[in-house]
């Protein structure tokens, strides 16, 4: 009986402990309020505070928790290439008109900061001018709506979006971040209003602002997610510096960074802090991108451009530099897990992406000669940041050094960076392709030749890859758009060789073990209203 | 007296004006252009009409000289325009960095002046001594070691001994609090840099301030004194110490003009919003209109410092009087 008796204690003892830890798990689990959440943005100073025009992620940490958007990445899952969910709209919408019509509805009792109610003709404003930016503006997603025909506010609740062609494009692009909704009546003032101000709807209302210092913000009350933000307020402190951060963060002057620190730090912050610090890691949808001049000789010379790929052992590199710099997985021109993406054995068919590298060094090395540009000298063009374009532009050196080829690596600041890719003063520059939410078929847009994308710095024509893009963007069966990226995929990277994708990146981020509620993407543009974000003190 | 300061602020314009001359034709040497890095930053597009449009705001679609007249005569009326790059007054940009600098060079000038001025003067009284030994020796580390290494150390240093003592790390502020506002917070954030920061600026002064004493405690009317019977406390004090000090002064004036703009490396490693830092980034930017201006305050500085420390010279030694 007794026995009997203790197993029973002891069983109920057990169910016991099962169920405080499940409590103490759901408590651990459910989002206290309050407290201010102090974070760094590697940046200095955004230029601008407007989401239309900028393109920086020092804009989007300092800014996006004052705005709301029409859909966004959910945040709940914000690694999924396809979880979209509504913000200022009441249900995602079934397209219509052979998927070319896209109608909102907008939420009720919406207000902007200032208790302006935010209505659908906000919405199609801030739209409009992130689509067709007026005179005297520049929006730097025009390049992302080129499906768009109109956007119409029919009525003070809907918002009616008319491409003019049905694409899969559409979706992800409309949940791009950057896409915060402005006030109609301030945009018609002045359209450059936004540059310097803010006057959102999003779950914080600013609260200061010290040029290149911090920026503030205190929770929306009137905020249209029911009991969000959890925090009475944020402050985020600039901090370009990487010691800064790592130091700021084990000292607790800041609980962590959005956008993303290296192994060494992340290993040093784990040793110092142990359970007191949490990393978030995910793939990163940037990687760097090589790209020959092809209007300077002899990189006019497919084979020459070829070799260049060849040289380089991916499959071996990329694990052994993820030790030192925010790089790891081996992809082509899209995004590797996303649906699009090529597949290891379809990227092995690739130069530079061979299994095995002996014989593509081989190969690399009778196309030089083919070429006659074998010992070939040349400067390499690189951007002076560390993580990863400086590690990045060391290994690749190394590499094609292994065929014969001489590489000089010219480090500049942005600045003249920029201007030497534009100005066509270059052999060959390391650049980087990063984009917002997983979107493969705008993704790839920097490939295109400059004719068509601006921002391509390889000074070459290819109508043939052209109509590739165009035929791949307007195909919606999902199999045969599949194998247009691998035809489009090929082409880039092999039968003209335009550029070399080198491993994308890798985000990690560093968060006390207090801060709850925020879930890493693949992308640090992505998820950072804050609203969810709560702190377990 | 007043003539002498007349003529100075005088001699000061063409002075600012070929520093003007000169900042405006090298900021255009520089390759690069504003435009291209605003609008394309982070790979958005800018084409030829949009690059237009900036550049027509921006006034580099008129002649150069237009442009340097513009620049001259805003700068006349000490107008410097809006910063190329934010787009916000360039005189805000400023004054948002400037108490934090300012409060810096003051105090590491004060660290300096209370180290180096009692120890160069020790360290020359009681030449080859272990004490003098002691002192030149600090004052070599001073020189040799980078105040923004040291400041890394510190930091370093005060996080580790932080957690060791109290089982938490702890460091300074990374966010400026004026000290009118919270003056614990304020303090607590900019005595590390003062310190490395003075450290290295003392060091130097001490090096000055042993070598100008050694020589003045072998002058004529030193041992004149000495021969009177004076007390030696007030042979140093009076006669020796106020002569020694000339040269000192003007390094001190130099070094304080320095500091306005210079700390460039030390306000990154302990997140100082400085003059230094606004000027780097202003440079990288391309921002011409905020370049302009950070070196014609520099440049200002110097010339009031100068005049200052030439006002001071007079103070020191009653022999000097100006013309």
């Amino acid at each position: 009986m007794m026995k009997t008796s203790g197993l029973a204690a002891a069983g109920l003892g057990t169910a016991l402990c099962l169920v405080a830890t499940a409590g103490l798990g759901w408590a651990a689990d459910t989002p206290k309020r309050g407290g201010t959440l102090t974070y760094m943005i590697p940046a200095d100073a955004p230029p601008s505070l407007d989401g239309h025009r900028e393109n920086t992620f020092a804009t989007m940490h300092a800014a996006a928790p004052f705005y709301s958007v029409l859909i966004r990445v959910n945040p709940d899952n914000p690694s999924s290439t396809t979880d979209f969910v509504c913000d200022l709209c009441t249900a995602m919408p079934t397209p219509t008109d052979d998927g070319k019509t896209y109608t909102f509805k907008i939420r009720d009792g919406v207000k902007f900061h200032d208790g302006t109610p935010l209505t659908a003709n906000d919405v199609a404003a801030s739209w409009r001018a992130i689509i067709h930016p007026p005179e005297g503006t520049s929006s730097a997603r025009e390049s992302l709506y080129i499906m768009v025909d109109k956007v119409e506010a029919p009525d003070p609740t809907t918002v009616v979006f008319r491409l003019k062609f049905a694409t899969g494009a559409f979706m992800p692009a409309l949940a791009d971040p950057f896409t915060w909704i402005y006030e109609k009546a301030i945009l018609d003032k002045d359209p450059r209003w936004y540059e310097k101000n803010i006057m959102g709807s999003g779950p914080f209302k600013p609260a200061g602002y010290e040029i290149g210092q911090s920026i503030k913000g205190v929770r929306n009350p009137d905020y249209h997610h029911a009991g969000q933000p959890y925090l009475d307020g944020f402050t985020a402190i600039f901090a370009p510096k990487e010691a800064v951060r790592v130091d700021a963060i084990r000292g607790d002057r800041a609980a962590g960074e959005f956008r993303g620190l290296p192994p060494a730090a992340r290993d040093q912050l784990q040793q110092a802090l142990g359970d007191k610090i949490v990393m978030q890691t995910s793939d990163w949808n940037c990687g760097n991108v090589i790209t020959p001049n092809h209007k300077k000789k002899p990189f006019d010379d497919v084979r020459v451009r070829q070799a260049l790929a060849l040289a380089v052992d991916q499959w071996h590199g990329a694990p052994a530099l993820s030790r030192i710099a925010n790089v790891k997985t081996v992809g082509g021109v899209v995004f590797p897990g996303s649906p699009l993406a090529a597949t290891k054995a379809e990227l092995e068919t690739l130069p530079g992406f061979w299994p095995d590298i002996e014989k593509s060094r081989a190969e690399a090395k009778r196309l030089l000669k083919e070429a006659g540009a074998e010992g070939l000298t040349f400067e390499l063009l690189n951007r002076n940041v560390d993580q990863p374009y400086k590690f990045v532009g060391t290994w690749l050196i190394d590499e094609w050094s292994k065929i014969g080829l001489h590489a000089t690596q010219r480090v500049v600041p942005t600045g003249p960076w920029y201007e030497a890719m534009r100005s066509e003063n270059f052999d060959v520059v390391v650049e980087a392709n990063c984009n917002s939410v997983v979107n493969p078929l705008l993704d790839v847009q920097k490939y295109l030749p400059r004719s068509v994308f601006t921002e391509n710095y390889g000074n070459f024509d290819d109508q043939a890859e052209i109509d590739l893009y165009q035929k791949m963007l307007h195909e919606t069966d999902d199999a045969k758009q599949r194998a247009l990226m691998r035809a489009f995929e090929k082409q880039v990277l092999d039968t003209q060789a335009h550029a070399m994708v080198v491993t994308y990146w890798n985000r990690i981020i560093p968060l006390r073990s207090y801060v709850k509620g925020w879930k890493i993407g693949p992308s640090h543009y992505v998820n950072q209203d804050l609203a969810d974000v709560w702190l377990d003190q | 007296m007043y003539r002498y300061i007349v003529n100075r602020v005088l001699l000061a314009v063409p002075t600012l004006v070929g520093a003007a001359a000169l900042v405006f034709v090298l900021m255009r040497l520089i390759p690069g252009d504003i435009c291209m890095v605003r609008l394309g930053s982070g790979g958005a597009s800018a084409d030829a009409h949009a690059l237009a449009v900036c550049h027509a705001e921006l006034g580099f679609d008129r002649p150069l000289v237009l442009q340097f007249l513009d620049f001259a005569w805003g700068f006349f009326r000490l107008d410097f325009g809006m910063s190329m790059w934010s787009g916000k007054p360039v005189a805000e940009e400023i004054a948002a960095r400037l108490p934090i600098s300012l409060e810096i060079a003051v105090m590491a000038s004060v660290i300096a002046v209370l180290i180096a001025i009692p120890l160069g003067t020790i360290s020359a009284l009681w030449e080859n001594s272990w004490i003098d030994h002691v002192v030149r020796t600090v004052a070599i580390a001073g020189i040799a070691t980078p105040s923004f290494w040291l400041g890394i150390v510190s930091i370093l240093v005060v996080l580790d001994l932080s957690h060791a003592l109290f089982g938490a790390a702890w460091m300074p502020p990374i966010d400026y609090v004026p000290f009118w506002q919270d003056p614990l917070r304020n303090l607590s954030m900019v005595i590390l840099p003062a310190l490395t920061v003075g450290y290295r600026y003392s060091a130097v002064t001490m090096r000055m301030a042993r070598s100008a004493m050694l020589e003045v405690v072998r002058e004529d009317y030193i041992r004149t004194a000495r021969a009177k019977g004076l007390v030696e406390r007030l042979i140093i004090n009076r006669h020796a110490l106020k002569n020694a000090l000339l040269p000192v002064v003007t390094l001190i004036g130099i070094e304080f003009a320095f500091l306005i703009g210079g700390l460039v490396v030390t306000e990154q490693v302990f997140n100082l919003n400085g003059v230094g830092r606004l000027f780097v980034l202003a440079v990288q930017n391309q921002d011409y209109t905020l370049t302009q201006a950070l070196v014609m305050l520099t440049v200002a500085v110097f010339v009031f410092i100068n005049l200052v420390v030439d006002l001071l010279y007079a103070w020191l030694d009653p022999r000097i009087r100006f013309g």
